[in-house]
């Protein structure tokens, strides 16, 4: 399967007010003292949406040869572990030494 | 398309089928992941471990931010616009969102560099503290992608003025149109992980 053909400007138009409406709900939800317990969740939730949105409509994933989305989400997941195993080690440390 | 352009898009397909250049630049751009992963692991290994001021709550300002964020957005959607438009072979409205596209770049560049200066004049600077380490190399390396964006936009635009763009260069909108996106996305997560969760 070799690309084919992308969204219409009328999907895009859309696309890009789910993005700023997402942003909007963001920045409200930061200011709100309700959501502080589930403020971090929410945000890195909110902020996959719009990542995957972009990618998939924008970048044209959603559209293009299976290949692409192989040759960035290998990196993209590899950056993940990254993040992770980073954090877990960082703060496992901290725990240790601490006693906490 | 004509004989010549038809020649220079085979010699462009790889074995599968697909475009050498588009294969290549998901592949820059997978290994540009790896690269802002480390610098947002980097940040969040050292969040809250600054043993002195001045502290992300208390200068980080998020209405600019968001702002700055509704601007880059804004920019991505004026990128898509111009590749349907040069796919579609309207060079007029091609022309009008590359630069829309650019000019928008550079409206964040310069929200970049108030935000910057506002914050030295407070007292961060990139030895401070480790806030300002971290911040200043995650968001400046990010800044100079977007630097590099805007060059890449405005000579595409410089092309499409001079009648050197049209569809058959469209693969090379679409390349631009992938770096900047990716700019974008990187800054979604940005604008989540330093601003929003502080």
């Amino acid at each position: 399967m070799s690309e084919q053909a992308h969204a219409t400007t009328a999907t895009y138009l859309r696309i890009a007010a789910i993005l700023v409406m997402i942003t909007l709900i963001e920045v409200g939800i930061f200011y709100v003292p309700t959501f502080q317990t589930i403020l971090v969740p929410l945000l890195l939730m909110l902020s996959a949406v719009k990542f995957t949105l972009v990618v998939m409509f924008y970048m044209h994933l959603k559209f293009d040869n299976r290949f692409f989305a192989f040759l960035f989400g290998g990196p993209l997941l590899l950056a993940l572990a990254v993040v992770v195993s980073l954090l877990l080690i960082f703060y496992g440390a901290v725990r240790l030494r601490t006693g906490s | 398309m004509t004989r010549a352009s038809t020649h220079t898009y085979e010699a462009h397909r790889t074995s599968m089928g697909l475009d050498s250049r588009k294969m290549a630049f998901w592949a820059f751009i997978g290994s540009e992941c790896l690269l802002f992963g480390s610098l947002i692991s980097t940040y969040l290994v050292y969040k809250g471990r600054s043993l002195t001021g001045p502290y992300p709550h208390e200068i980080l300002n998020i209405p600019f931010t968001s702002f700055s964020t509704f601007d880059l957005l804004m920019s991505s959607l004026a990128m898509v616009l111009a590749l349907a438009a040069v796919q579609r072979g309207d060079m007029k409205q091609g022309k009008l969102w590359l630069l829309v596209t650019a000019l928008l770049g550079l409206v964040f560049l310069g929200g970049q560099f108030w935000e910057f200066s506002h914050f030295v004049h407070e007292g961060l600077g990139l030895t401070t503290n480790l806030f300002g380490s971290t911040f200043y190399v995650l968001t400046g390396t990010h800044g100079a992608h977007v630097t590099v964006g805007v060059i890449w936009l405005l000579t595409l635009w410089v092309q499409a003025v001079r009648g050197k763009l049209g569809p058959a260069n469209a693969m090379t909108v679409e390349i631009t149109g992938l770096y900047w996106h990716f700019v974008d996305v990187v800054w979604i997560v940005i604008f989540t992980v330093v601003y929003l969760i502080q």
